[in-house]
């Protein structure tokens, strides 16, 4: 992860879409998958750029649940929650995943920024419920034991490219 | 390659139906949503690596030169029984192979690729039935497919494939032999009902914006699939986006419009990937852009993603994100086909609806007709998930009864478990019990009796399932994404849900399903959109059906289905216990007692109901009622 912003690279995210209102969606979007999140310095940028207020932008921003303006996990993990994971049990596996980071409804990700993790509504692959993803990777039919497994496989990973 | 007239797109469907005649075999991997988890990348590059290894040529996308006995290697789209994946159909024979893993592949290649026999090893099997072939299976055998025709039959990502099974026949039917009018009437005479939940009549929605006199027209597919446990337009846009662009072209060209929206739920990346491949295509050989294929109509087409907002699903909140506003509903009227995207007349259906209107004006409205009920005609998409046996993406004839969607093609309750009801329509929908288990399903008989049908989610559950817990589930749901524009559904839900919290718990109280229900009419009666007005549904229907469950959670603090975890109340069986101590080590709250090698015991005044004993216990002694 980039940990200073290099407004150069977000002017050149910003060149590729319409400078028109309607596209600061897409635009807020395509810093969010720069960054894995929407920096402070995004606001004022964006207002210039696109002729809105920063108010404005906020309100969009802060609107969409997709939108986080704190910085995420290297690994976001989605725990789906979706009605067919969630009567297949998938709050036990969100559970454990939360009690190996330490981590809780309010405080989702970890202090070394490794780890972020997350429900969301529905992955769309309820036929292997319950599912949870790995920075998109979906991986299905999840218990919390092999939630414990795949934890451990990511520490290591993050372990040996240390 | 660009398509300067009509003769050019007939010349190159036969040209496209030679290649497919006089190809060899095709091993098609399920890449639907569910196959996609479960490896279907590794099984497809097993097949490719594995027909090297034998020697055997093979193509990987559809040629119109080259090699034409090569044997094709496609991702396909979803093919729909999606709990046995990874799913493999080999045609042109038709077998259906089933849990594929990589490492199957090879045999997969020696013996049905080069050998022409069969696997019995990886074939459908239940009940002593074992099925070669995908018609066979009674999960399909018992569908009607129109707009699944294609899915799992061809390549997604190829747009020669779809037009060589006589894709894009119907828009040259609508450009060259309909005037738009024509359209709007066949349309309007199929009774098409919109697919996304509501059953607006599309042909009125399409007559209203076609006679409007505006400089500007929009048409707009909603994709944004937000019911949890609904996942059929997803595989609809994954499995064969260019069918739903062809309904939108058609729809143009009806209404007089010359752009359209596709608007993608966030949660669905692979099928922003596909549409926008499906796009570029189209605009290549001159579908889609200026003077389609020397029509004189022009109809160009942007997707944009959307960034999680449920509500968004409702189509003025729709068309305010995609002017890049917070996505919230306005008051209506005026209605979305006066003023609609950028304040235009909006022809505003979801992806179903468009990909039915290809099949409507190609087999003509008379054929349409003769699917589905007199007042609901044509077929629906379902996504039948939770307790069942079979959970996938099906599509049946309106009127199909629930027992022949759970038992005959869902294959019964999972592990013979009891059937208890059917939610459907997700956050907005109702329960079904046994006792509507031979009602024929359609729009009106499911108004009728207070459930709609929604997108067409399906969730089973057995009767491990508590009621009261699915109640709140989905009120949780719904209060999270209610937008706040509106008193009744920002505060109602978030009332109702503290209630419902409470009675879970264990702290309800006399008088709450009362309070419930008058909640629910205040909300139901006076939110402003169709989120808030459909949001008491799910507690509403569990209320009428399962009443019992809720006096249980209330008068007698206990949760007849044993879900509630709150409710549990965990004891020790002290002819299974060996007195390890294992329980009373992990208890966070010290109240589990005992000496070692003698019976422990639980202080059920300590007990917090965590079930971290359950988990630890090896000799499965600690009980949970």
């Amino acid at each position: 992860m980039e940990t200073s912003i290099d407004l150069k690279v977000m002017d050149g995210i910003i060149d590729r879409y319409e400078t028109k209102s309607s596209a600061v969606i897409a635009i807020l979007q395509a810093i969010q998958e720069k960054w894995r999140y929407i920096p402070r310095e995004a606001f004022p940028k964006l207002a210039s750029r696109l002729g809105l207020s920063e108010a404005q932008i906020y309100s969009v921003a802060t609107f969409y649940d997709n939108f986080s303006l704190e910085p995420k996990g290297k690994y976001v993990i989605k725990i789906c929650d979706g009605t067919a994971c969630h009567v297949r049990k998938s709050i036990p596996i969100l559970e454990r995943l939360r009690g190996e980071l330490g981590l809780s409804r309010i405080k989702v990700t970890t202090d070394d920024l490794l780890f972020t993790v997350e429900t969301v509504s529905c992955l769309g692959a309820c036929g292997l419920a319950p599912v949870l993803t790995v920075n998109e990777k979906a991986h299905p039919a999840m218990t919390p034991d092999k939630a414990s497994i795949l934890l451990a496989k990511l520490r290591e990973e993050e372990h040996n490219v240390a | 390659m660009s398509l300067k007239t009509r003769d050019d797109l007939t010349q190159l469907r036969l040209k496209c139906r030679d290649v497919v005649k006089a190809g060899g075999k095709r091993i098609l991997v399920c890449a639907g949503s569910s196959c996609m988890s479960c490896g279907a990348e590794d099984v497809f590059d097993a097949f490719t690596k594995a027909l090297g290894e034998k020697g055997v040529a093979c193509s990987l996308e559809f040629e119109l030169e080259g090699d034409r006995r090569a044997v094709g290697v496609r991702k396909s789209g979803c093919l729909g029984l999606c709990e046995l994946g990874v799913l493999v159909r080999v045609d042109p024979v038709g077998y259906l192979y089933t849990c594929v893993k990589p490492e199957d592949c090879a045999e997969i290649v020696e013996k049905t690729i080069v050998g022409g026999e069969f696997i019995d090893r990886l074939a459908y099997s239940k009940g002593g039935l074992l099925c070669r072939c995908q018609d066979e299976i009674p999960f399909y055998s018992r569908q009607t497919h129109l707009t699944l025709k294609n899915c799992g039959h061809i390549d997604p990502a190829s747009i020669l494939e779809f037009i060589s099974v006589g894709g894009y026949s119907s828009l040259e039917k609508a450009l060259f032999e309909m005037a738009p009018d024509d359209i709007v009437q066949d349309i309007s005479r199929s009774i098409l009902r919109g697919r996304g939940g509501g059953g607006f009549p599309t042909g009125k929605k399409w007559e209203q914006v076609r006679r409007q006199k505006a400089e500007k027209k929009y048409i707009v597919c909603n994709g944004d699939e937000g019911d949890p446990g609904a996942f059929m337009d997803c595989s609809l846009m994954v499995g064969d986006p260019h069918l739903m662009l062809e309904g939108m072209i058609i729809a143009g060209r009806a209404c007089g419009s010359d752009e359209g929206y596709i608007y993608v739920r966030a949660e669905y990346p692979l099928a922003v990937t596909r549409l926008r491949r499906a796009v570029e295509q189209a605009e290549e050989l001159g579908i889609l852009g200026k003077n389609i294929l020397g029509s004189g109509f022009n109809f160009r087409i942007n997707i944009n993603r959307g960034a999680g907002a449920f509500v968004c699903g409702e189509g003025s909140a729709l068309t305010a994100s995609i002017e890049g506003k917070r996505g919230m509903p306005r008051v209506k009227p005026p209605r979305t086909v006066e003023h609609g995207l950028f304040n235009m007349p909006t022809v505003l259906n979801n992806v179903e609806t468009f990909a039915t209107v290809p099949i409507i004006i190609g087999d003509g409205v008379d054929a349409f007709l003769k699917h589905g009920t007199a007042k609901s005609p044509g077929t629906k998409n379902f996504s039948l998930t939770g307790n069942i046996e079979n959970t996938g993406l099906i599509e049946v004839p309106m009127g199909t009864t629930l027992r022949q969607i759970v038992y005959d093609i869902g294959g019964g309750m999972r592990g013979g478990a009891t059937f208890k009801a059917v939610q459907i329509g997700g956050p907005s929908g109702a329960c079904l019990t046994e006792e509507h288990l031979d009602l024929p399903l359609d729009f009106d008989s499911l108004t009728r009796i207070g459930a709609m049908i929604g997108s067409g989610g399906m969730v089973v559950t057995d009767d491990n399932a508590c009621m009261v817990e699915l109640a709140r589930f989905f009120m949780n749901f719904t209060q999270n994404e209610s937008c706040g524009k509106c008193i009744p559904c920002r505060e109602g839900t978030r009332r109702m849900l503290e209630i419902l919290e409470r009675v879970v718990a264990g702290e309800g109280r006399e008088g709450d399903v009362e309070l419930l229900l008058e909640l629910a009419d205040t909300v139901t009666h006076t939110s402003l959109c169709g989120l808030g007005k459909s949001a008491a549904n799910p507690v509403v229907s569990t209320i009428r059906s399962f009443r019992s469950e809720y006096d249980a959670h209330i008068r007698d603090k206990r949760c007849p289905a044993g879900a509630c975890q709150k409710l549990k109340r965990y004891s020790i069986d002290p002819v299974a216990c060996k007195g390890c101590s294992k329980c009373s080590r992990v208890c966070p709250v010290g109240a589990i007692s005992g000496k070692i090698k003698l019976p422990f015991a639980i202080d059920g005044t300590k007990c917090v109901k965590c079930g971290a004993c359950v988990a630890a216990c090896p000799f499965k002694a600690v009980l949970a009622a």
